[in-house]
């Protein structure tokens, strides 16, 4: 009988597994993959490793800062700045046709470039900031409010507002066109007021870290051992079957697997609502180059690229939609002197439709992989250097990619639009961490975790 | 143990819990709060680090008896007498 089991061995559930095996509990992570990471893992190919989902770590503050995301990660892990390695961003850009907007974690810089790009909008941007720092993240009513709505009334140009919106809602919004204003806020400080860096190592750094400090407090993790289902008797969890028949008791249980895709492993099946499935899911084309980014005049961290005046953040009918896309260069970080990856690396993505993807035969998806990986990359230099020649190595991974990875619904990355900030389900000791709690990306996921089991987990 | 034993875990947790601050200045009677950044998840591990260092169990209805170094090792005397 274990106190906790958690399902998935993600950032959120591995952060999760720390903190209630620090507290003695006897936990247990089941991970359907052969492999930890969930959503942010890695893998790799042809000699060369690669990040799934790490473009940026974001949250990032110096070292010796005593307040935000990062710094109670930190303290609550029992971890040192040192431990991430965290190297800072370069500087990315908003690009939209004609204007582009610079920005770096320090807010000042996108406050300047606004000032110089949109003269009439700077102290409309400086009341934005205000806005953001009063909103109270604990009050679900001003979560839910409109983020698009809170611009029209702040920002005047609607450029402006649609140059905001465009990276905040690729690093993190779950819901279609608009975004709730409190993910909105989030997604704001952990971009502009705090900032992106890496570990040189990627993201199996900040695993190793965690996965070795899960072990060395007796936590247990089991590879290759998927969920099939969740027992019920009346309202409580009473265990889990595994994929292969196995059963296992626990006091409690804590699902990383997303609230739709958790529902669904339980014995008194509920059927979810239809605007609790996430459907924005993207392909990402990933180039290996002989030389690095800066090498042809590429400086960039991260380019967010739209090729019109409106940003448009839906579900494609098209297998992809290049209309925005990311450009990020994981070469392009500060990283300490003498120190930097081997091969110049560009990573281009786009939004997708899990059904298009999912639909095709074996033969066709290959095909249009290749033709996809193409057109993202034509998309991509018309907002930076043309690097197709110095291509040496090519990846590419689609819906059908995360999904089968990550048993995600949809292949939605950033889950289902409508979060469970409480963690609670219809059960009284089955709760929800990570993507669908309502915390995204590597930092996020990691204080989702730290969040739901403190709240639900560690006090009886 | 006796109040001074009391104080010397606390900051030992304390040190623990928040490794950049400076504890040496830290005055008794004022607020934990004032003094050094201390959130709400940083109460819940003074209070799990002391159950699972001491086997002191604390009701959610006490936390406010650990806002001050004093008030805290007041708090605690009675409960690690024998400890």
């Amino acid at each position: 009988m274990y106190d906790t089991i958690i399902i998935g061995a993600g950032m959120s559930g591995l952060a999760a597994g720390i903190r209630l095996a620090h507290y003695e509990q006897r936990v247990c992570i089941l991970e359907r993959h052969n492999t930890i990471g969930g959503l942010n893992s890695f893998y790799r190919l042809r000699g060369r490793d690669y990040d799934v989902g790490l473009h940026a770590v974001t949250n990032f503050t110096p070292p010796g800062t005593k307040r935000g995301p990062l710094a109670r990660l930190l303290r609550q892990l029992r971890f040192q700045w040192e431990d991430f390695a965290l190297a800072p961003q370069i500087g990315s850009a908003i690009a939209f046709p004609g204007v582009e907007l610079r920005f770096n974690n320090d807010v000042e810089l996108l406050a300047s470039e606004i000032a110089r790009e949109f003269p009439a909008e700077r102290d409309n941007f400086r009341r934005l900031i205000q806005r953001l720092v009063d909103y109270d993240d604990l009050n679900p009513a001003h979560f839910e409010a409109s983020a698009r709505q809170v611009l029209d009334q702040t920002i005047g140009e609607p450029l402006l507002r649609e140059m905001i919106l465009c990276p905040l809602m690729w690093y993190g919004n779950a819901a279609e066109r608009d975004m709730p204003f409190g993910q909105f806020c989030i997604m704001f400080r952990s971009i502009f007021l705090e900032g992106f860096a890496r570990p040189l190592a990627g993201v199996r750094l900040i695993l190793r870290n965690l996965i070795r400090r899960f072990r060395s407090l007796g936590g247990e993790l089991r590879l290759r051992a998927g969920v099939a289902r969740i027992k019920v008797e009346g309202s409580r969890a009473v265990g889990v079957v595994l994929d292969n028949g196995q059963e296992l008791q626990a006091r409690r249980i804590l699902s990383s697997a997303g609230l739709v895709e958790t529902l669904r492993m339980c014995d008194d099946a509920r059927r979810p609502g239809a605007q609790t499935v996430g459907q924005m899911s993207f392909v990402e084309a990933i180039s290996i180059l002989d030389r690095q980014p800066q090498q042809f005049g590429h400086d960039r961290t991260i380019v967010f690229f739209n090729d019109s005046d409106q940003f448009h953040w839906q579900r494609p009918g098209a297998l992809c939609d290049l209309r925005t896309g990311v450009v990020c260069s994981p070469n392009n970080y500060a990283y300490a002197a003498g120190e930097g990856l081997p091969d110049g690396v560009l990573r281009i993505s786009a939004l997708a439709s899990y059904d298009r993807w999912s639909a095709l035969e074996e033969d066709q998806y290959r095909l249009e992989k290749l033709r996809w990986y193409d057109r993202l990359t034509e998309a991509a230099v018309r907002f930076v250097p043309d690097y197709r020649p110095y291509v040496i190595d090519t990846d590419m991974f689609t819906p059908t990619t995360i999904h089968r990875y990550t048993w995600h619904h949809n292949g939605a990355v950033y889950g289902a639009p409508e979060k469970r900030l409480e963690g609670r389900t219809h059960l009284d000791n089955l709760f929800l961490c990570g993507t669908d709690q309502g915390f995204v990306g590597i930092i996020g996921g990691i204080v989702s975790g730290i969040t739901i089991a403190n709240k639900h987990c560690l006090k009886d | 143990m006796t109040p001074v034993e009391i104080r010397a875990e606390i900051i030992s947790i304390l040190e623990d819990i928040a490794p950049d601050e400076d504890l040496s200045q830290l005055q008794d009677d004022v607020p934990f709060r004032e003094q050094i950044e201390l959130d709400s998840m940083d109460f819940l591990d003074i209070v799990m680090e002391l159950r699972k260092r001491h086997r002191v169990q604390i009701p959610e209805d006490d936390y406010q008896q650990l806002a001050s170094m004093a008030s805290t090792v007041a708090y605690l005397e009675p409960r690690l007498k024998d400890a």
